[in-house]
């Protein structure tokens, strides 16, 4: 039997990466793979792991957020005991808006100190997988670890050298050494995913408020891997990992690959995410799609390839989306043509209008536009 | 703690159906599968939440398991109350004259203390067959308006099939006259839809009146309404304009299905003020494939498709791999169409496989003899082997072992 465990998600790390995708929204409520919003990964992972108490710690932007997620009920995460828990950044006398990850785990110091876990999992909101922390939590507990972090062994290229912490380790992979944003090629990236005693969290929270410390990488991971046994887990499966608008582009596309939706949609470990009771997609007389992933409610009447389509989309007659990503609510007008750009919700795209970017640089419509 | 309620409803779950015979297997009809995402019973639900009314009774007592299931703690239509919600109401054993529902009045009969709870003012009673969106709570103000012991849903339907329904007779108020259950020779084409609102006072005691009555056979058309009209109560027909199919055979179901795809049929389900409800997969959005074809069609979540979809509804996780055809066909939930299968003009229940190359039904103009054609059914779970042929009309309730290909 798995030790009591609470998931802490940061919804904003990150945040400033994402440009106009985040100008409203946090990083957690980032929306994705059709009709999804990256926090729905994160919150899935954690509740299919068995993690049924949550708290996700927001710092700005999080109205969003607030109502995708709601009481927590369409991840099963609405409990008398436990459950979902939102935490605002002012939620104590204490709180400052904070910093970096200490001083945001101070600031709900009194949450993980009233929780009957003995062990906490930390994640953020950038790295999408579908993984089984009770792997995690095992290794921790073979490797009688202070911390365990997730690493995956990956090339760092610019779409995603921003924010990324890689770290080295001995051969018993007790890690050694921790690096923000090194010039490598390749390196051991963390995926932003920690498992701690809960009692150690207490401690390092009370020691980092006395010393100024708000870091976690510098305080802990540079700082205490001498005083800590922190251990490195490989992991290997697919992961996006979110750091830009063209990583983002990226991932989306990545999804295409019939490989890579196994990978992160295994029918044993569902996705959940806000149910919004859509139709099914109803394709009209002489449309068509090509290798392209369509989320209920959709109206295709057009021509679609290679694209991402989110809920509620309607596309016209003799319209052409290609190599897009279409979020929710984007109409887009008979005859027009749309190659290589990405619509926030809620645009429209008249008729006969032709909208194209690259790959290497996806045209962005901001939320709203009418174009 | 009574809180009373205005008006509740209560729906009329059915028997076995036996109509659809391989579709209601082991499962209620009002839990069948209908238009990729929903099961019958979610058209009444939402009307009824979307009309106000939020305590509903679901009386059945054949295979209810998957009903209840489906409707759990009524969350999905927003029924899951503090006061009130939805009940899947079985028959249950009394101290004395425990019985199945012996028909549509009895059923309400022997449920009148769940009524009482909420102590109603009117009751709307309802079917678990018909696909529709109607708002009940204009067909209340009618009843209210008429000062009515007792409203009938009625709408016009084609002098040829008058005969297959209950029918209305009405003078110019729209009070009711006549009504007869199937008449030979009508005398009008206002057909009772099987949706009507009691007052709960004047229903209660018909339903006792009739419950001692040894030779009523405790239906609704044929023996309550026609007591109450014989006795001048208040009887009043609301004229229901729009959308309304009874969905109890194979080929009505079938058709309904196909109308979703029908632009010119006025059943919009993308109405965003009437919402059709239903329990939701958690699946990710559906692929289609390089080289597929989808057209004039309805497609769900978690579908894989590679192969050729025309004027078809796909459920849930439905699979077509590469080569393989439906056409004029309703898939259900997790069935699988393997490569080079076609499926024609065919209902295909959950989680069947249709191997490689097999053909499963054909289209009209493909039959000789017209009078043998009809919707081939292959029933839940069912395997249909490698190149096997299934003609028009089957119902195929086992599993069909592969045969060799031929070489033509």
């Amino acid at each position: 039997m798995m030790s009591k465990t609470l998931g802490i998600v940061f919804s904003n790390m990150h945040d400033s990466m994402l440009g106009q995708l985040t100008e409203n929204r946090t990083m957690a409520s980032v929306p994705f793979g059709g009709r999804y919003r990256l926090i729905d990964f994160v919150l899935s992972n954690l509740i299919n792991s068995g993690i049924k108490d949550v708290g996700i710690i927001t710092k700005s932007n999080f109205q969003s957020l607030m109502d995708h997620v709601g009481n927590g009920k369409e991840w099963d995460l609405s409990r008398k005991k436990g459950g979902l828990t939102i935490l605002p950044p002012y939620g104590s006398q204490e709180a400052v808006l904070y910093r970096g990850r200490l001083e945001a785990l101070g600031n709900i110091y009194n949450y993980i100190r009233s929780s009957k876990a003995e062990i906490v999992v930390m994640t953020d909101c950038d790295n999408i997988t579908s993984i089984d922390y009770s792997d995690v939590l095992r290794y921790h507990k073979e490797k009688d670890a202070d911390i365990t972090v997730v690493y995956k062994h990956k090339p760092i290229t610019d779409s995603i050298h921003r924010d990324v912490i890689t770290i080295s380790m001995d051969e018993n992979k007790r890690v050694n050494g921790a690096f923000i944003n090194p010039e490598q090629e390749e390196g051991n990236v963390l995926l932003n995913m920690t498992v701690i005693s809960k009692r150690l969290l207490e401690r390092i929270i009370s020691e980092a408020s006395s010393t100024n410390f708000y870091s976690f990488t510098r305080g802990v991971l540079q700082q205490g891997n001498q005083r800590l046994k922190i251990y490195g887990y490989a992991y290997d499966n697919y992961v996006a990992d979110i750091k830009s608008l063209q990583s983002y582009y990226d991932c989306t596309m990545e999804l295409l690959n019939p490989d890579v939706r196994r990978q992160l949609f295994p029918p044993e470990r569902p996705v959940y995410t806000k149910v919004r009771d859509e139709v099914p997609v109803r394709y009209g007389i002489n449309a068509s799609a090509k290798n392209s992933m369509i989320a209920d409610g959709c109206v295709i009447e057009g021509t679609v390839e290679n694209s991402i389509i989110f809920r509620g989309v309607k596309i016209g007659k003799g319209a052409v989306v290609k190599n897009s990503i279409l979020m929710q609510g984007t109409y887009v007008g008979e005859k027009s043509v749309l190659d290589c750009v990405v619509t926030d919700k809620d645009v429209m795209i008249r008729d006969s209008k032709t909208l194209i970017g690259c790959k290497e640089y996806p045209f962005f419509v901001k939320k709203g536009t009418a174009v | 703690m009574i809180v009373k309620k205005e008006w509740i409803a209560m729906l009329l779950a059915g028997g076995q159906g036996s109509r659809l015979h391989a579709l209601t297997r082991d499962i209620a009809k009002p839990a069948v599968p209908f238009g990729g995402k929903y099961r019958i019973i979610d058209f009444p639900l939402s009307n009824c939440v979307n009309s106000g009314i939020d305590t509903v009774g679901v009386l059945t007592q054949y295979q209810p398991l998957q009903l209840n299931e489906y409707l759990g703690n009524g969350q999905p239509w927003d029924l899951d109350r503090i006061h009130g919600g939805v009940y899947v109401l079985p028959p249950y054993q009394k101290s004395s004259n425990s019985d199945w529902y012996t028909g549509t009045a009895n059923a309400i009969y022997q449920n009148i203390n769940f009524i009482n709870r909420y102590d109603p003012e009117y009751v709307v009673i309802l079917s678990g067959d018909h696909i529709y969106k109607m708002d009940y709570s204009k067909m209340l103000e009618f009843h209210k308006e008429k000062q009515a012991d007792c409203t009938i849903a009625v709408m016009e339907v084609p002098w040829e099939e008058a005969s297959r329904f209950g029918i209305m007779a009405c003078d110019e108020e729209q009070k009711i006259y006549e009504f007869a259950e199937k008449p030979k020779e009508p005398k009008s084409n206002l057909a009772s839809m099987g949706i009507y609102i009691f007052s709960w006072s004047k229903l209660r005691k018909y339903l006792e009146e009739d419950e001692a009555n040894p030779d009523s056979e405790n239906d609704f058309g044929k023996n309550v309404i026609p007591a109450m009209l014989q006795n001048g109560e208040r009887m009043y027909a609301y004229a229901f304009q729009g959308y309304w199919k009874d969905v109890g055979t194979i080929d009505s179901l079938w058709e309904a299905n196909m109308d979703l795809l029908n632009p010119n049929v006025p059943l919009d389900l993308y109405d965003d003020s009437w919402k059709i409800y239903a329990r939701n997969p958690v699946m990710p959005p559906q692929y289609v494939a390089d080289g597929a074809i989808t057209q004039n069609a309805m497609i769900s979540e978690g579908c894989f498709v590679e192969g050729e979809v025309d004027f078809s509804v796909l459920f849930a996780g439905v699979v077509v791999e590469k080569g393989a055809v439906v056409h004029d066909s309703i898939v259900m939930p997790g069935s699988v169409i393997k490569a080079g299968a076609v499926v024609e003009y065919s209902i295909v229940a959950e989680n069947a496989v249709i191997g490689e190359n097999a053909v499963v039904g054909c289209r009209p103009e493909n039959v000789e003899d017209k009078a043998s054609w009809g919707v081939t059914v292959i029933a839940k779970g069912i395997h249909v082997g490698k190149n096997v042929k299934v003609p028009a009309k089957a119902m195929i309730e086992q599993d069909i072992p592969e045969v060799d290909g031929n070489d033509e």
